[in-house]
Parts: structure tokens; sequence; C-alpha cells
């Protein structure tokens, strides 16, 4: 069943077009990321979920009833707000206790519950401390809860680790993967940080300007990116000028190249190209070589444990011909 | 030549005040010292120093016969106060400006709201304005125009029998304590006249108050189910409280010590204001005017107290 779908949905500001004609289908249980710059209509899209906007035109359904004109307050969908939005005046056990509280469950009944969605965030015990009292990850822990504990039919995530260091993040990333598995809800989540939906989501919406430019699992959005903004922002992707392109026996197109699908040195099977090695740097673990190719800038992946070329060296560079990737938009 | 000094230490400006700033900037505590000391003063002695002549003043008795001051510590003063005659003072003003209080909060919520919630750039300032604007005019102008508007002849009177509703003003106004023969001389006038000259002291803290609040607290609680009614009860209203406890100490305490606006509009029955100016005035009965200020400060006390209890200064 489709759990959220938007039909040529559009959300203007004045004469912004926050969100333009987009359309998409969410499926019941899968996790889904919006990925895009600030300002990309992402968020707005989150927003048009839970209820806090409402479309300039377009259609909205969750689970199949229509949702324009639906105040936020009558939709079972929950949100885990960018910074939490816990109430600073309440414990965390009545946070989290919240939504069954308007909801009318009796006293005893909504603070088992809250205690036991603490529990299954990992925070026993925590209940009567003030959200003041608590780190950034453990909010965001209580914040997810306080969504959960409502047992939503989808909960929408809006940058929810974009607070929290990377450590913390990583942590988050696994047992937020492992959460909606075991609870089966659809999880809707909204992202800057293609890492992060990268791995987490089953598929990837790339929001640029208002629009979906491309949808996809996270594999095909990675390796074969439909636009040049697509392969600008989900990874480090070359983006080859079609006069290159043309020069190694391929359309005349913009192109994708991922740095680690090239290699210093020629191969059997492979295009080959010369450069210049501009700019090297160390990543842990990879050397990254950028070097001026025919006008262009490529980046290499090379690995660490060898040494890379010196600046200024003209070094052989190939790749197989599978991984360059025409893209949309031609000229 | 360079511009740049090529020493690595410049030199001192010439002059005292070279001098000077070298030794405010090695001593910064002096500077300070210096700065407070003026005002330190100003409170110490000018402040302080006459209220604790005012309470010394509380202590004393007037000799009925001579009419001079019997400087005896004695309590007889304050017993005075709790004859039914002064009693009944105490209580009018109290009353009053309980009810100015309340009113006034639930008056200001909803404009404080709009002003921190949706007014933006050209309407924040008109805000402002609107709200300062009869601050930075004349205190009595303002009086004496609503004793004009209030008047039997006045607009409030002609409005009502243009709606047909004369019936309505004179039913009101033939109730027994609040009415009048015209609700220029009512406690309705009063209490009208106190909610309009105080309303600016209560609009600005909970607007300050709201602004605090950030808007994803409103959409999370709505996002949880919460209706707009539940929203205000669990999130607003309890965030706003700190703003409505520090506009209400601003509408209580200045209706407890006024004394123009009812001596101006409304009847003839004093308010502790009036019975302080009375008492010190005609009367010169300086310990009963003292006592009768005693009144109002510890009432304050007692009120500061109970909001510093429900957290009104935590955002101080």
């Amino acid at each position: 069943m489709t759990a959220v779908l938007f039909q040529q949905v559009s959300r203007h500001f004045g004469a912004v077009r926050a969100v333009d004609s987009v359309d998409l289908a969410i499926a019941e249980g899968e996790f889904f990321a919006m990925l895009g710059p600030s300002g990309s209509g992402k968020t707005t899209c989150l927003r048009l979920m839970a209820g806090f906007e409402q479309p300039t035109s377009g259609h909205i359904e969750i689970f199949g009833e229509t949702a324009e004109g639906v105040p936020p307050y009558r939709r079972n969908v929950n949100t885990v707000f960018q910074d939490y939005a816990l109430f600073p005046h309440l414990s965390i056990l009545e946070n989290v206790a919240y939504g069954l509280m308007v909801k009318g469950v009796g006293k005893a009944e909504r603070l088992k519950a809250a205690e036991e969605a603490l529990a299954m965030v990992k925070l026993p015990g925590y209940g009567a401390r003030r959200p003041g009292q608590l780190s950034g990850g453990q909010r965001q822990r209580v914040a997810l809860a306080r969504a959960l504990v409502n047992r939503p039919r989808v909960l929408l995530l809006d940058e929810p680790l974009g607070a929290l260091d990377l450590k913390l993040r990583e942590q988050m990333q696994e047992e937020l993967k492992s959460l909606q598995k075991s609870l089966g809800i659809t999880f809707v989540f909204v992202t800057h940080d293609q890492g992060e939906a990268l791995s987490m989501a089953d598929r990837i919406a790339v929001f640029s300007d208002g629009r979906i430019q491309q949808l996809g699992t996270p594999e095909e959005v990675y390796k074969r990116p439909k636009t040049r903004f697509v392969a600008d922002f989900v990874g480090s992707s070359n983006v080859l000028p079609p006069d290159f392109v043309r020069t190694l026996g391929f359309g005349d197109s913009y192109a994708s190249l991922r740095p680690e699908a090239i290699t210093l040195g020629d191969g059997p099977g492979r295009k080959n190209f010369a450069g210049r090695v501009v700019a090297t740097s160390f990543l842990g673990a990879a050397n990254r070589v950028t070097v001026e190719a025919a006008g262009a800038r490529v980046a290499a992946m090379t690995p660490a444990s060898t040494a890379p070329p010196a600046l200024g060296e003209t070094v052989t560079l190939s790749f197989l011909p599978q991984d360059l990737h025409p893209m949309d938009g031609a000229r | 030549m360079s511009i740049v000094a090529d020493t690595s230490i410049l030199a001192r400006r010439e002059g005292t005040s070279g001098r000077l700033s070298d030794f405010f900037w090695r001593n910064p505590k002096i500077l300070l010292l210096l700065m407070l000391t003026p005002p330190l003063l100003w409170l110490g002695i000018i402040y302080l120093g006459s209220l604790f002549a005012l309470l010394l003043q509380s202590f004393f008795s007037i000799d009925d016969f001579s009419g001079l001051i019997n400087y005896e510590f004695t309590l007889a003063t304050y017993r005075q106060l709790l004859i039914p005659s002064n009693f009944d003072i105490i209580l009018r003003t109290v009353l009053m400006a309980a009810l100015v209080t309340l009113a006034s909060a639930a008056i200001a919520f909803p404009i404080a709201y709009y002003a921190a919630r949706y007014a933006k750039g050209k309407w924040k300032v008109v805000f402002y304005l609107g709200v300062m604007l009869p601050l930075w005019s004349s205190y009595l102008v303002k009086v004496y125009a609503w004793k004009l508007i209030l008047a039997k002849e006045g607009i409030v009177t002609w409005f009502f029998a243009k709606l047909h509703l004369s019936w309505l003003l004179d039913a009101w106004l033939s109730l027994p304590v609040v009415g009048g023969s015209s609700l220029s001389i009512s406690y309705t006038g009063t209490f009208i006249v106190f909610i309009y000259v105080w309303m600016p002291f209560m609009i600005l803290p909970i607007q300050a108050a709201l602004e605090r609040v950030p808007g994803n607290l409103i959409e999370a609680s709505a996002d949880l189910g919460g209706h707009p009614a539940q929203t205000f009860r669990h999130v607003l209203f309890p965030l706003a409280l700190p703003g409505i406890i520090a506009g209400s100490i601003f509408t209580f305490s200045l209706t407890l010590g006024d004394y123009i606006i009812p001596q101006i509009i409304g009847s003839s029955r004093l308010f502790i204001g009036q019975a302080v100016y009375a008492q010190q005035g005609t009367a010169g009965n300086i310990p009963l005017a003292a006592a009768f200020s005693v009144v109002p400060i510890v009432i304050m006390g007692l009120y500061l107290w109970m909001a510093k209890r429900q957290g009104a200064f935590d955002a101080l």
C-alpha cells in the first residue's frame, strides 16, 4: 500500500516555488530519504506531509485518504523535529506522554507507555529530568520516543541527526535503521547529508529548486546520477564536460565518473587518459589525486598504501567503460 | 614611510587621558566602582533612606488633642488600619488591583500573541508605536480625556444610544457597587481607565515571553494531536506565564498606589493612594499616611515572593 502520495504538489510562497509539481509515492514500511541542499524544497515536502503547510495546488494522500485541509492534529503522522522541540516546562516523561495525554489516555496508562517508549530508545529512568538536563543525543532519543509512543503510521524526521557529532550520528543511524525495521513504520527522512541518505534509505529522492531531480535506490542514485546536479551533490563524482567525454570515445553529453572508479596506470579493457597532477590530499583510507586533463579537473582515489604522485607530474589514469555514465541535459 | 609603526609595542598616547586609559585597563574594578558609585549613592540615600524614614514614621502615633506627632514606638497606628472605614479602603484597593490585573491580562494576551507570532517588519513597528504612544503623552490629559468619554453626555452614552442599547448601559449603571449615575462616576469607569492606562505594561512583558517560545513547540503540540485549545492550555500558557506575572506586577502595584485616577473618575470612595494623600495633607496625620503606604509595600512583597516561586524572574 502507498503510505504517502503526492500528485503534482506545489507550494509557493509568493514568487518562490518552494515545492514545484512534485510527484512521489512512498510505500508502506519504506525508509524514504529526501535529500537536497537547503532551500531545495525537501523540508517543505515534509511539512506538507505533517500538515504544517498546505499545498498551493496538487493532491496529497496519506494511506489513501485525502490530506489537504486536514490539520496536523488530525493526522496519524508524527514528526521528529530538527532541534527536537521538546517542551521545556515538562519533564521527559510528560514530554513523551504528551501525545497520549491530549488524546485523553488515562494517566497511569500513558505514563507506563511513555516509560516503555523511553526504554525502547535506551533512556530508561530518565523520565523525571527536564529537557535542559539532557545532552543533544539524549534529547534526540526523547524526541523519537515522543513521536513513536503514538504509534504513527508515518514517522517524519527533519534532519534529526544534524546537530549530533559524527560518532553519535553514526550510532544513531544504525539504531534508527534497526528501529524502523523492527517497528515496520514508514520513515520519511529529510537530510542534506548524502552519506546518511545512502547508508540508511531504501529509496532516495534528490531535491533541487523545489523539484525531484532523481528518485531511486541509493545504488542507482550514486552510480547512475541522472543529472549534473545529482552527480555533484551525491558524493563527489567527477562531472566530465562533453568535449572531454568525446575525446574518450563516448557520445556528446556530460558524463559522471566516480573518483574510486579511476586508477593510476592502464590495464586491459580500460579507457585511459593523461593528466597533470594539480593537488593531492590524504584522506586516511585513501589518497585523492586531482589531475587536469584536457581542461577538465578529474579526481581519482588511490590506495593510501602507495605514495601519491608528485605535483606537476604527468600521469596516466584509466577506468572501465561501464563506470562512465552519460547524463541528461546534454549541452 | 610606512604608516604602521615598526616597534612591536606602541607608545602610550600622550597626556592624562592616555595614562588614564592604561590605568583603567589594568584596574577594571576601579573603573566599575567609579561608574557605580553615583547610582548606588542615589539608591542608598535618596531611595532607601526615604523608604526607611517612611517605615519609621509608621511606628509613631499622633496625639489626638494637639495633633502633634508622638515620637514613641507604637503599633497603635497599624491598629488604626484595621478599623472598618480604613480596612474598607484597603480591601477596595486590593480588589480593584486584582480585577484590573486579571482583565488586563485577558485583553493583553491576544494583542501580545499577534505581535509575537504574526507581526513582521512594518507591522511590528506599528505595534510598538501603538502600545508605546499612550505612554508618551501626559497621564493627566489621558485621564481627563477619559472623563469626557465616560461622562453622561459623552461618546460612550451616545454610542449606546445609537445602537439602541441605552437600556443595557442603564441596567449596568443601576447595579449596586459597580454602577453609578454615569460611567465617569462609577467603579466601572475607574476600572476601565485603570486598564487603559496600565495596558502597555501588561502587553510588553507578555509579548517578550511569547517571543521566546519557539514556534516549533506549537507545531510539535499540534503534531502530537493537541487541538488549538489544548496547545494553549498545555504549552502556550505555561510558557507565557512568567511574562503574564511580570506584567501583573506592574498593573497590580501601579493600581495599588495610584491616587489620581480614582479621584478624577469614580465614586468618591477612597483608595489607598487617596487615603495617603489625604492623611499627610489635609489631615496632617503623617504616621497613618505612612502606615497606609506600608500596606502596598507588604502586599507587593508577598506578591513578588509568590511570583518568584512561579519562576517569573527565571528569564531575567
